[in-house]
């Protein structure tokens, strides 16, 4: 157990090695970290100047960069979990089956006869045809409508699923095409988010899918979760709409292709429009924050050139008459047309704030949802509470590495300089494995590792109390230490494997600081059966060849 | 001279106040699932839902002021309590920090976004000065599924554990040492039932831990045992069980000091947010170097074991027992 060949010594001095270089950037984390950005953004093609290449200089780029990520917790901002309504979209994408099933029964009109949409719930589309003799044609007409699903799970199946019911046709979604519509929701929701999110210039957003139908959003820097909700909480569905009539009766019978919509500043004001929009905000390709002739705070956009096309045309002809910009079914703005708007940009004004214009032209400019969010989830930690956190945590790791170092030589002589030295390299390839895996280090991240630095010594305190043993029964030093480790070993284990099947649970089955905390629990009891078995064994062992004691106590 | 907190020999019989450490730990047990049916723990919103808010304010700030003003603003039920900082009387410095919790009305995401906005707002026009450390809000449904997964985690570990041990050594040791976990993780449920601190998700970390740190102490025991039962063949299980114990008495001692240690200044330095996580960490690491003595081995006791696994029909069960040999 003493003898040690000479790679395998190399091998475990490299991995200490290793451990200390990864680890020191940390020592240094606010030089690195603004090196790094300084890297960044050359990479991304800004010109340097004097300032950052002073950063870059700070920290050559031949030492490492990786850095241990602070989790929200230690430097503060904002976490919002938020459930998409995947379910949104089907009734959209029935609608627009409508129109396509209407013009293939028309065309077939002698067989069927009439067409006509029935009310329904709506996750089905109901069409009734005047024949009911012709139902086998209209079947078999509308089931060329239907195209196959074309996803990895939903192969051979297609995305409508019709049937009939007397002369009532029947559309319904698929199974499988509902699978696929919900992957494609999320990931256009993720990608709307990222875009306000990146929008409002936030820095190191993570924005991550979590299961089904919800994503995951930490903003670190962020001041509060609710400035973080407002700016992608909201669908930010924008539609130009051609006035019917304004009421004061919100159950008024708008008639059919026309919805009522609430005025959202004043109370008790009603709109009833026409249901399809003279132009979407899909087809802005700008939007910024301005003011208007008053100097009141509006919204400058710009349609691409379909849109502005179809605005032109709609402003020429309706001259005089009122229009409505609505947001997420409210009518933000009624302007009467002036006149005709030819270049296919606008401004939108209405009772906004400084702050309201500057969020609406991000989230016009970022685009819409494609169904709306609930949150589930929001927390915010100050930047004050984090700081504190960070002191508090070093202050605690420190004092509690300090003492454990103290009690272990006091109680074990030069074997504690031994065991305090494995400790030492310890944490110092908690920290590397932490820099380089990219984990995040957290408050119970922190707490983890503190604990470990107690439960570290456990291993040494094992072989320790074992040598001890054998020394008392007589047996010479080589040998003592030989069976000290021998006989330690499988407490060793068995002890460490329990706690690591603990921490392996822990991260699968864990959430948010339960996850931090498990992460670093379980580096922790890695790298420290590491130390202990092997390091504090080599050191031993070269003190025990190079000294060559009579006699030991340990 | 060597500090040595366990003198070099020791002769205990721990059995003989078996007695006692039964009753008293049957007690305790028993304690506990009455206070949790009475009293109750204190769920924090991880697992209840609703919404909590930690702010600090220049100026001590009575909890009677912040419900009345805040009782205004909310409809549901508001808690205001005054946080203690323990590192306070060492470092001198007081801080004035007060949680409020708010209770979840309806599943409505977005009037809890208003209410907080709107609690923000009176609480700031009201005390000049005023920081949120931390505002936190959890939806009922995934509260649910936080209580769920909690609960999963630890009936994982546990069942996990014991097939590990019982791969390892005899379904005896197996049982002995689930029993001595349960023992743990009802102890320190009831500390948190009887002293009402906040139950929350860093809590079940805290019990996880106690489990893996519970375990490891009576496997270290255990691990004597077994190789005590092979070494002396004609003693009695109650005197190996405690030579073993006495055995490694110095290194339960010793490792339970050095964690506590780590977790004492945790307590007192680590800041407010992993208070109660330390704290149910300390209790479970003193139980648990309590359980893995008097109750894991009392069990074993108890059941026998069979002692004739050095021949060679080696028991089935412990075929993994000399991998590490």
């Amino acid at each position: 157990m003493l003898q040690f060949s000479i790679w395998k010594k190399g091998l475990i001095w490299f991995l200490c090695l290793l451990g200390i270089f990864f680890s020191m950037p940390n020592m240094f984390y606010t030089k690195v970290e603004k090196a790094n950005d300084a890297r960044s953004l050359m990479e991304a093609g800004v010109v340097a100047t004097p300032e950052m290449e002073a950063e870059m200089a700070a920290w050559p780029d031949y030492l490492p960069n990786m850095l241990v990520n602070l989790g929200l917790d230690l430097r503060g901002g904002a976490h919002l979990l938020v459930e998409v309504a995947v379910e949104d979209v089907y009734a959209d994408r029935l609608d627009s089956m409508w129109p396509e099933v209407r013009d293939v029964l028309r065309e077939v009109k002698d067989e069927v006869g009439s067409v006509r949409r029935q009310d329904s719930d709506p996750n089905e589309l109901r069409v009734k045809i005047g024949e009911p003799e012709g139902m086998q044609k209209a079947l078999q007409v509308v089931g060329d409508l239907t195209r196959p699903v074309v996803t990895l799970t939903g192969a051979g199946s297609r995305d409508f699923e019709v049937s009939n019911e007397g002369a009532v046709l029947i559309f319904k979604l698929s199974e499988a095409e509902m699978i696929a519509m919900d992957d494609r929701t999320m990931q256009q929701s993720l990608e709307i988010i990222r875009r306000r999110v990146d929008e409002a210039g936030t820095r190191e957003p993570t924005i991550q899918r979590q299961g089904a139908d919800r994503v995951l959003v930490q903003v670190p820097g962020i001041g509060s979760a609710e400035e973080l909700l407002d700016l992608i909480g909201q669908t930010a569905k924008l539609s130009f709409l051609s006035v019917v009539q304004t009421t004061s009766d919100p159950d008024i019978r708008a008639g059919t292709g026309n919805v009522v919509y609430p005025d959202a500043e004043q109370e008790g004001l009603y709109y009833v429009l026409d249901r399809i929009a003279v132009v979407t905000g899909d087809q802005l390709v700008d939007a910024q924050p301005t003011f208007d002739q008053n100097g009141r705070p509006a919204v400058n956009f710009r349609f691409n050139p379909a849109g502005g096309r179809k605005f032109g045309v709609y402003t020429a002809e309706n001259i005089g008459s009122p229009f409505a910009i609505s947001l997420d079914e409210k009518v933000i703005s009624a302007p009467t047309i002036q006149s005709h708007i030819p270049g296919g940009s606008g401004i939108i004004t209405g009772n906004f704030t400084v702050e309201e214009s500057t969020r609406l032209a991000i989230l016009l400019r970022a685009g819409a949802l494609p169904a709306e969010i609930s949150v589930l989830e929001q927390r915010t930690v100050g930047p004050e509470l984090g700081k504190d956190s960070i002191e508090a945590g070093k202050k605690a790791t420190v004092v509690a590495f300090v003492l454990i170092l103290v009690f272990m030589v006091l109680s074990y002589g030069l074997f504690g300089v031994f065991a305090n030295i494995a400790l030492i390299l310890n944490v110092a390839m908690i920290f590397a494995l932490l820099s380089v895996l990219g984990a995040t280090l957290t408050l119970p991240g922190v707490a983890g590792i503190v604990l470990t630095i107690g439960m570290a010594v456990d291993a040494n305190v094992l072989i320790f109390e074992r040598i001890r043993e054998e020394l008392k029964s007589g047996k010479g030093p080589a040998r003592a230490i030989e069976l000290g480790y021998q006989k330690a070993l499988s407490a060793i284990i068995d002890a460490n494997v329990t706690t690591i099947i603990a921490a392996l649970i822990l991260w699968l089955v864990g959430a948010g600081p339960v996850r931090g905390f498990a992460v670093t629990l379980g580096l922790g009891i890695v790298t420290s059966v590491f130390t202990a078995i092997w390091v504090t064994r080599l050191l031993v062992a070269t003190w025990l060849l190079t000294r060559k004691p009579k006699t030991i106590e340990v | 001279m060597r500090l040595k907190l366990v003198p070099k020999e020791t002769k205990v019989d721990f059995f003989s106040f078996s007695k006692i450490t039964i009753s008293l730990s049957s007690a305790l047990v028993i304690g506990t699932i009455i206070a949790f049916f009475t009293m109750g723990l204190n769920f924090g919103i991880d697992f209840r839902g609703g919404t909590m808010l930690m702010v600090e304010t220049p100026e001590a700030v009575e909890v009677g002021e912040y419900r009345d003003l805040l009782s205004d603003v909310v409809e549901g039920d508001v808690t205001v309590t005054e946080l203690s900082d323990p590192a306070a009387a060492l470092t001198g410095e007081e801080n004035n920090v007060i949680m409020v919790r708010i209770e979840q009305i309806g599943d409505d995401a977005a009037v809890q976004n208003d209410l907080i906005k709107e609690v923000k707002a009176t609480l700031s026009d009201a005390f000049e000065g005023i920081v949120f450390l931390q505002t936190d809000s959890v939806g009922a449904k995934v509260s649910g599924e936080l209580v769920q997964a909690g609960v999963l985690a630890i009936v994982l570990a546990v069942g996990a554990v014991l097939f590990y041990i019982w791969l390892r050594f005899e379904w005896q040791f197996s049982v002995g040492a689930v029993v001595a976990l349960v023992h743990d993780i009802f102890i320190t449920i009831g500390i948190f039932c009887v002293t009402q601190i906040e139950f929350n998700l860093t809590i079940i970390a805290a019990i996880l831990t106690i489990v893996g740190y519970s375990l490891n102490d009576t496997v270290v025991v255990f691990d004597r045992v077994r190789e005590n039962l092979r070494r002396y063949k004609s003693m009695e299980l109650k005197d190996v069980l405690n030579l073993s114990i006495n055995e490694t008495l110095s290194r339960t001692i010793m490792t339970s000091v050095t964690t506590l240690i780590a977790l004492l200044t945790l307590y007192f330095l680590g800041g407010d947010v992993i208070r109660g996580f330390t704290f149910a960490m300390i209790w479970g690491v003193v139980i648990g170097t309590y359980s893995s003595i008097f109750v894991a081995s009392f069990i074993l006791l108890r059941l026998g074991v069979k002692r004739d696994w050095d021949k060679t029909d080696n028991a089935a069960g412990t075929q993994f027992a000399d991998i590490d040999a």
